[in-house]
């Protein structure tokens, strides 16, 4: 019984980690109508980036987020003015296209860099720490990641519920050619909102890279969870992506506890029923 | 002058629209434009918008070339305008439409934006459907919601297009009030309307288009005396219309 509670917890833990990646796909689904294919893998470029500043700087991890956040945010903010805002409004097959080629490349470039190695970020003990709470094990990593993950996703919601920076999400996300006639600057929201998506994810990919090794090729498994987490929660639905990634993380624990290699599959398992279950996600449109 | 429009063309595909248009408005005037269907009304009010880019020619605003800005910066410059068919933002209400317009398109923040926001939904008549989804609204209620959100980016200038379309004679009496309690407060009109007896009484000033061309350009009553006029309308109702508007 206890091994089970900690095995939920343990799930809410990383889950909490995956409906942060998810954040930002839902972010680009709902407001540009754009799936980014390349979005694992950008995650993993936030990993990368880290581990090159750890080493530049003899830091750990998480001193490393004051560089390697401002810094995603300028990639997002070049990467969507640049290149993404050129698909924008196209329709769907051509951004997929295009994020689908900006993954083969990110991905060659990370192999060319760094080799295909595995890594993992060195966070001291802090990794290991833990406190016991009635009986139940909880490690302070998890811990804190959770804390960021729902920080994150509560001043999101604030925002696009009660900022006027969520209005122009709302209005852009709904007519954009009328929002513009309004004095919306779309493109420039746009390039915003995706240095926003690749800062939140680099606060993700640094948290899960501590617990989790990855390598270049990393990226579609990444995206995989992040996708899960915003389909099963309801596309547009901030809070339902949070419950979408909990629900994965949980279900991936619990398979691992039943056989260590089964853990995603378990994972994928509990998104299939749920979709086929509800097809329009947990929960219905509450928010947009 | 406000806005010059200077031999400005469109044309899709292979269809010629506005074949070269030139057309200046005073600060301050009110013109009503008219022509057939098809006479390019619409596309004139998107090149000068913004939504449509020309293929040739200068859109001047206030002396300012605004022909390579997009849409947003010329809402931003001054220019409002309003769809035939409403495009509100339907998950939002009333006065949240009205504040995206006052927040982008004015560009005020906090109260600013607020009381700019319900002082175009109170002068649209729309107090008591402030806080219904604009999804619910009437069809009344989202032309007069048009005209609020474009009046809530503090334009220069305003146009209209057929914002009477579809409404009883009633409302339309109701309506051309508030554009010319618009136009009063001191906003430069332009609109476009099938309904030429409301334009007649209202415009001190009508155009009329015809295949993209300027055909006639005056005062309502010489205008509508105008031969060339009358010739393409014949057979359409303007006599009707125009007895109408004496009455």
């Amino acid at each position: 019984m206890l091994i089970a509670l900690e095995t939920l917890i343990g799930g809410l833990m990383l889950g909490a980690l995956y409906a942060l990646f998810g954040l930002g796909l839902s972010l680009s689904l709902g407001v540009m109508r754009m799936i980014n294919i390349a979005h694992g893998d950008l995650i993993v470029l936030g990993a990368y980036l880290c581990s090159v500043v750890m080493q530049m700087f003899g830091i750990g991890p998480f001193l490393s987020l004051m560089l390697v956040v401002p810094l995603m945010f300028v990639i997002g903010m070049l990467l969507q003015s640049l290149l993404l805002n050129r698909v924008v409004g196209q329709g769907t097959l051509s951004p997929l296209l295009l994020t689908f080629g900006l993954s083969i490349v990110l991905q060659n470039f990370l192999q060319e860099t760094f080799s295909a190695d595995t890594r993992s970020l060195q966070a001291g003990d802090i990794a290991l720490r833990g406190f016991d709470l009635g009986g139940v094990s909880i490690g302070l990593l998890p811990l804190l990641s959770t804390v960021v993950s729902v920080i994150i996703f509560a001043g999101t919601s604030w925002l696009i519920n009660g900022s006027h920076l969520g209005r122009q999400a709302r209005a852009v996300a709904d007519d954009p050619a009328t929002a513009r006639l309004v004095g919306v600057d779309d493109r420039n929201f746009y390039a915003l909102i995706t240095g926003f998506i690749l800062a939140v994810i680099a606060m993700a990919a640094v948290l899960y890279g501590i617990r989790t090794p990855f390598a270049p090729t990393s990226g579609p498994e990444r995206l995989l969870y992040s996708f899960e987490a915003v389909v099963l929660g309801g596309l547009g639905n901030i809070w339902g992506t949070f419950i979408g990634g909990v629900v994965i993380g949980v279900a991936q624990l619990f398979g691992a506890k039943i056989s260590s290699g089964l853990g995603p599959f378990f994972g994928h398992l509990v998104f299939l029923v749920a979709l086929l279950a509800r097809p329009e996600g947990l929960f219905r449109r509450i928010q947009r | 002058m406000l806005l010059e429009l200077r031999h400005v063309s469109k044309r899709y595909g292979a269809m010629m629209v506005v074949p070269d248009l030139s057309l200046s408005v005073a600060e301050g005037d009110f013109v009503g434009v008219i022509g057939p269907n098809g006479a390019g009304k619409t596309t004139v009010f998107g090149l000068i918008s913004g939504g449509l880019r020309c293929d040739a020619g200068a859109v001047v605003l206030g002396g300012l070339d605004v022909t390579a800005l997009g849409a947003d910066e010329r809402c931003r410059a001054g220019i409002g305008r309003t769809f035939q068919i409403p495009h509100p933002f339907q998950g939002m209400t009333a006065y949240e439409n009205a504040l995206v317009a006052a927040t982008f398109g004015a560009g005020l923040r906090g109260r600013q934006a607020q009381a700019l926001a319900r002082d175009a939904i109170e002068r649209c008549g729309l107090e008591a459907a402030a806080d219904i989804l604009a999804a619910r609204l009437t069809l009344l209620q989202r032309k007069r919601l048009e005209l609020a959100r474009a009046i809530a980016t503090r334009p220069r200038l305003l146009l209209l297009d057929e914002v009477a379309g579809g409404l009883t004679d009633g409302e339309m009496n109701q309506l051309l009030q508030l554009v010319v309690s618009i136009h009063r407060s001191g906003v430069t009109v332009l609109w476009i309307e099938h309904l030429v007896h409301a334009l007649v009484s209202a415009a001190g000033r009508l155009v009329v288009l015809a295949d993209g061309r300027l055909l006639s350009d005056g005062d309502p009553g010489s205008v509508m005396q105008d031969r060339a006029v009358r010739e393409t309308y014949l057979g359409s109702d303007i006599d009707e219309e125009l007895t109408h508007a004496e009455h």
